[in-house]
């Protein structure tokens, strides 16, 4: 399977040099919705299906959508770039390799010594069932809800944040002159 | 021979990125766009089968219901050129 691996990688590759020099800005939406069906797959093959089923339907559906809902809003291509870019290009290749570097102190993926893997305090598992009053089957779900419940919240709280944030961007300007029908009408849409 | 079929798969995959790439009307991006979704799904099938956990089939469901609901705001855009109320009053 390692040759499925490779392929994998080379088409995200691909896929985020393609979003990156594409000047058609609907073309590049498009690419993006490509890269997260890519990385959906590769999300899969690291054994994460449920960081799967989050890039599936945020990146593949919600981004795309609202991504169009902005491209309504601006212009369909994007300005011809005057000069190369030497600074910005420096930046990213620092900031890239300091990343790559952070990386090879990581155990190998799927490494049974791991800390992850050896350090995980078994209370959690031990515990669950009695503090969930016997009513909550699935540790993770306790983990999440209950005992990490503030640390949920705040995620909780930063993600809906951003989402009205996006929908004030999104928002059509208000019109001056309302007549009762126009009225009506946007109370329907929006109520 | 599911190395092989994924295999093919991600050849696939990588011809409609061409096309993609190339596509000089929108539709050809469209239509490049929705093959892709599919043949995710049918890679998803055969990666699941190859690696025999069956459960993660769920998966391939959320994707084609993704690709659907994607395709459909997409095509709709381009007929309309908005998501707003005045675009479903130009609509003809």
């Amino acid at each position: 399977m390692i040759a499925v691996d490779i392929c994998i990688l080379a088409l995200l590759a691909t896929t985020a040099v393609a979003v990156a020099r594409i000047r058609n800005l609907w073309a590049a939406v498009m690419f993006t919705g490509i890269y997260s069906f890519l990385g959906a797959s590769w999300m899969l093959i690291l054994d994460a299906p449920d960081v799967a089923f989050t890039e599936a339907a945020v990146g593949a559906g919600i981004s795309t959508v609202l991504m169009l809902a902005t491209l309504a809003l601006t212009s369909r291509e994007e300005k011809p770039i005057k000069k190369f870019p030497v600074l910005p290009l420096l930046v990213v290749i620092v900031t890239g390799s300091a990343l790559v570097y952070g990386t090879l102190d990581m155990p190998r993926f799927g490494d049974p010594t791991a800390p992850v893997h050896t350090r995980m305090d078994p209370g959690f598992i031990e515990k669950s069932e009695h503090d969930m009053h016997g009513e909550m089957p699935n540790v993770v779900t306790s983990v999440l809800a209950s005992y990490r419940g503030y640390d949920t919240l705040g995620e909780t709280t930063v993600i809906f944040t951003a989402g009205i944030a996006v929908l004030l961007i999104l928002r059509k300007p208000p019109k001056r002159k309302t007549n009762a029908a126009f009225g009506q009408e946007q109370e329907g849409s929006h109520g | 021979m599911f190395v092989v079929a994924s295999l093919s798969i991600l050849i696939t995959m990588a011809l409609a990125l061409i096309r993609a790439m190339m596509g000089p009307t929108v539709f050809d991006r469209v239509l490049a766009l929705n093959m892709f979704g599919t043949k995710t799904v049918l890679f998803i099938c055969v990666y699941c089968f190859a690696s025999g956990r069956t459960d993660f089939l769920d998966l391939a469901l959320l994707y084609s219901l993704m690709n659907f609901i994607g395709m459909v705001a997409l095509l709709r855009f381009s007929q309309i050129g908005s998501f707003g109320d005045n675009g479903q009053e130009a609509r003809p």
